[in-house]
């Protein structure tokens, strides 16, 4: 990768105490950006990392000229970002975090209308038609309507788009959002390509903190404030010895283990890594650990850093952060083996057509009592169309589903008492207070007079949404909203919980804390179903189905989904290389389904 | 028991949605009242202030008894007194006046010989409504000013001595007014629920908040029960008002019972929300649902008889308008404030209600869950 030179003359983005507020009716303004001063540099990739609400987008929209700085001066190859904005758009390729396609042109009717509008010469076209076909792998795709990509190819179009006329800055917002991880490692393999042989400057923010790590110069947000900034390498210097591997025994099993250190003093981070709980250290002393898994005979091995553990060590937790209070101690829950395997949500060649388009082929699988079953795959996958289905929100077109024992689309309203469902988009209402929209769910859900209360109580408590009771839930914090959502579906205690991509849109911190919360409930014997195209999430659930297109790719525990992917010069795959290696297909078919059964 | 609380809980939260959102609360109150008034003072047929002109050729003191008639009148504003034939077709054409009225210069000397004598009227017909209008006015100031002539004994009466008395029963003046504020409670209720109701599935379905029903222990039936009350009763409410606004305010006589009035309302407001809710559940978008409902209402007004009468349409038509709900609730408006019709006389336009209800309330509670999305 090409070194980082501290020329000017190769600076092609710099920003100087850069201030941007948002006014806010009635009530202080929100400093999105505050005293930012970063600098891009020309041949090299400028990563821009931070949690929801960090200012990322901000920043960005600010360089492309859509908004004006409260304070301070942008810079783009030595233009200004707000005078010049007719200059810069020309000679700065953008792509926002959702590009402006147009759904019902066809891919070459939206990159002709990209070049009619930045003004390329139609001489020129073909050769640069050919070059961003060729680059994005879309030369087969022309004559198809723009809605009708996946995800993943949607993106490549938008970067095509955004390429179309040879910008010299490259201006990313989150290309790699909700797009799985093959098409992933297309767009970076695009994006190098770009700064090796036309040596422009790319600045990219993201969501993914492995992503960062693909950078050659990587600045750290957080709440509006410029907190670091370096090479990769210089953040994961700083990390030796302070991530652990723990492995899990007989006596304690890895989700178990999890959510012990998670709340443990010295532990900064944990997750759940290829079946081992990675714990990330405030010092480098592994023996803290022994004093939380004293006893417990759990194997600890320092491994070597990565990018998101110095992220996760340096961002300091707000008060807002919750620590997660599992009701039931871990060590007292029913181990998960030992849970009735009656089948609760049973499916046997579900299919749906839109039109004659597939949604899902074929799909057959059943969840345990107390699992959490996972639904993966990319944006478009058919995962959502699957949970609409199964919650009886949508005809199946063929095939047969059965929850707890119901066809919910068909069965008596009683049956979906049991239910808790969480939608993909905030889905509760609006304009009603945090308290009126708890009293409602619960009274809808048959709960009233003394049960109510304490149920409303408990949401409150759990969720620490005491302080907001009287908010209205459009007023409420991102992060915030997502715990209403989910205390609104928990509210009468259901069997069975469905979570549509509950984790999108939201931060590392709050996805954390997420899984952390549904660790606690199917601890508590709550049957989960969970969607999500986050593949490293894969490693919370029991099991899990691996979607693409409308069809089955794989399914089973995450240990033997990984293994799909294990080969001599991987010995330790993850989630994302198994999700590769499904969809290009190196692993036989006749492989996958048995953990279903 | 269970059933009867998670419907009192969707009706609180409707009523507090409606109440709490700013705009939904402007739906209720701004539009009607504007509307109840501009109908009522400026949709009338009634004419004040026709511009006319008058080329007096015979310029004598009877031709002037004849014009100071029209004068007289209160409906006619003179604008010209014409001195040539050419500038009657000036007048009109620029619509300085609507009618011309030309005395020929023998007038006087005709009548004192007890000749019939004719008085020309050149009247705009580019507006037919107000030209046969005003024509009719003049009609009626002409035949006074021949009884008054007779009367004096200026004149010999010729022809036999029948007249014509004209007397129009239940709107003696023939006041449109009346006609047609008798008949605007429920134009506009029928828009506020249209709109409510219209709006409120599609709402949810936006912002995804109907899922959360549809997944939730609701039957279709206590769905549509909780999303109907409110249209129901703001709708009601409305209508009640603007009957009262038009006796108190209008001072249109109300002669029939309260009965008859609150059931045909009611019917027709059910009927309203019936339609509403099909358009909001096959709605997905709000902009959908609002489309959905002017695309109801603005035929629904237009062949409602409100303002031209149904008979006068083609067969076809109205045959067709036995499907609007507006028709039914207009006539039985009319019958009931002016005619003083009861419960019993308006149950033939109540009964179609009815059914157009248990076609609808049911088909919108179907579509909640059958929409394919």
């Amino acid at each position: 990768m090409t070194e980082v030179k501290n020329d000017t003359s190769q600076v092609v983005l710099s920003a100087s105490a850069v201030c941007k507020e948002f006014p806010v009716q009635g009530k202080p303004a929100v400093k999105a950006l505050d005293q930012v001063t970063l600098a891009a540099h020309k041949g090299a990739v400028t990563g821009l990392v931070g949690a929801d609400g960090a200012g990322k987008t901000t920043l960005i929209r600010i360089a492309a000229g859509l908004l004006i700085p409260t304070a301070g001066k942008v810079t783009l190859l030595g233009l200004d970002s707000v005078e010049d904005s007719l200059e810069i758009q020309s000679r700065v390729g953008y792509m926002p975090q959702k590009f402006g396609l147009y759904q019902d042109l066809s891919v070459m009717e939206n990159m002709n209308l990209y070049a009619d509008l930045q003004g390329v010469a139609m001489g020129e076209r073909k050769e640069r038609y050919g070059r961003l076909l060729e680059m994005t792998d879309l030369a087969r795709y022309t004559k198809r309507r723009a809605g009708a990509l996946s995800g993943g190819m949607k993106q490549k179009l938008g970067l095509a788009c955004a390429l179309i006329k040879s910008p010299e800055l490259l201006l990313l917002d989150e290309p790699t959002v909700g797009v799985d991880p093959v098409s992933r490692r297309e767009l970076w393999k695009i994006v190098y390509e770009l700064v090796e042989k036309d040596g422009i400057g790319v600045f990219v923010s993201t969501a993914y903190l492995d992503e960062a790590e693909r950078c050659d110069h990587v600045l750290v947000l957080h709440q509006g404030k410029l907190m670091a900034e370096g090479a990769p390498e210089k953040f994961t210097a700083t990390m030796k010895g302070r991530v652990c591997l723990v492995t899990p025994s007989q006596k304690i099993s890895g989700r178990g283990l999890y959510t012990r250190l998670a709340g443990s003093r010295g532990v900064v981070d944990t997750t759940i890594r290829s079946g081992r709980v990675r714990a990330v250290l405030g010092a480098a002393d592994p023996s803290v650990l022994h004093a939380v898994l004293g006893g417990l005979d759990a194997e600890v091995e320092v491994v070597e850093p990565h990018f998101e553990d110095a992220f996760m060590a340096m961002i300091p937790r707000g008060h807002d952060h919750v620590e997660v209070v599992s009701e039931v101690a871990p060590d007292n829950a029913p181990t998960h083996a030992a849970k009735s395997s009656d089948a609760l949500v049973h499916t046997h060649d579900l299919g749906k057509m839109f039109g004659d388009f597939a949604a899902v082929k074929n799909l057959s699988f059943s969840v345990k009592r107390g699992e959490i079953f996972g639904l993966l795959g990319p944006n478009g996958a058919g995962k959502s169309t699957t949970f609409r289905m199964l919650c009886g929100l949508l005809p199946a077109s063929s095939g047969e589903i059965q929850v707890a024992g119901h066809d919910l689309l068909k069965s008596r309203a009683q049956a979906r008492a049991r239910l808790g469902y969480m939608a993909q988009q905030f889905s509760l209402y609006g304009q009603l207070s945090v308290a009126e929209n708890l009293s409602f769910f619960g009274k809808v859900y048959g709960l009233y007079g003394k049960k109510l209360k304490e149920r409303i109580g408990w949401a409150y408590n759990e969720f620490s949404l005491g302080d907001w009771r009287d908010t209205s839930a459009f007023g409420l914090p991102g992060g915030y909203k997502q715990r209403l959502a989910m205390a609104a579906a928990l509210l009468h205690e259901p069997d069975i919980l469905f979570l549509d991509e509950p984790t999108s849109g939201v931060d590392p911190f709050a996805r954390r804390e997420f899984w952390l919360r549904i660790n606690g409930f199917a601890e508590q014997g709550v049957t989960v179903v969970v969607t999500t195209h986050f593949m490293e999430e894969a490693e919370y659930c029991d099991r899990m189905l691996i979607m693409s297109q409308g069809e089955t790719l794989a399914m089973g525990t995450p240990a033997e989904i990984r293994d799909l992917a294990k080969s001599p010069q991987n010995p330790r795959p993850t989630m994302d290389d198994a999700f590769i290696c499904l969809a290009e297909g190196r692993v036989p078919v006749s492989q996958h389904g048995n953990g279903g059964e | 028991m269970d059933s009867l609380r998670r419907i009192l809980a969707l009706v609180m939260k409707e009523f507090v949605t409606i109440l709490k959102d700013p705009k939904s609360r402007f739906v209720i109150i701004g539009p009607p009242i504007i509307q109840f008034f501009v109908f009522g003072y400026a949709a009338t047929y009634d004419l004040e202030n026709v511009r006319y002109a008058v080329f007096d050729e015979s310029r004598s003191a009877l031709s002037r008894e004849l014009i100071a008639g029209v004068e007289g009148s209160g409906k006619f504003r003179l604008t010209g007194y014409l001195e040539d034939e050419r500038q009657v077709a000036e007048f009109i054409d620029q619509e300085k006046a609507r009618l011309v009225i030309h005395i020929g210069s023998d007038f006087e000397k005709q009548l004192q010989v007890s000749k019939p004598v004719l008085v020309q009227v050149i009247a705009d017909g580019r507006n037919p409504n107000v030209a046969l209008i005003a024509l009719g006015y003049l009609g009626t100031i002409v035949q006074d000013y021949n009884k008054s002539l007779v009367e004096r004994g200026l004149v010999q009466l010729s022809g036999p001595g029948l007249q014509l008395v004209e007397r129009s029963w239940f709107n003696e003046n023939l006041r449109s007014r009346w006609f047609i504020v008798s008949a605007l409670g429920g134009l506009i209720s029928m828009v506020v629920v249209m709109i409510l109701t219209s709006l409120s599935v599609a709402r949810e379905r936006e912002f995804g908040t109907f899922d959360q029903l549809l997944v939730a222990p609701f039957t279709p039936g206590e769905i549509l029960i909780g999303k109907s009350l409110p249209g129901i009763v703001f709708g009601l409410l409305d209508a009640l008002i603007f009957a009262a606004g038009a006796v108190y305010w209008f001072a249109v006589p109300f002669r029939g019972t309260i009965a008859a009035l609150v059931v045909s309302l009611l019917c027709f407001i059910v009927a309203i929300v019936g339609i509403g809710l099909l358009v909001s559940s096959l709605s997905m978008t709000m902009q959908q649902g609002l489309l959905g409902a002017f695309l109801f209402i603005m035929p629904a007004v237009t062949l409602s008889g409100l303002a031209t009468p149904v008979e006068n349409m083609p067969m076809w038509l109205q045959q067709a308008d036995l499907l609007n709900p507006v028709r039914y609730i207009i006539v039985a408006l009319r019958n009931i404030f002016l005619e003083g019709a009861d419960l019993y006389m308006v149950w033939p336009y109540v009964w179609p209600l009815l059914i157009m209800s248990c076609v609808n309330l049911p088909l919108a509670a179907w579509m909640f869950r059958h929409r394919a999305v």
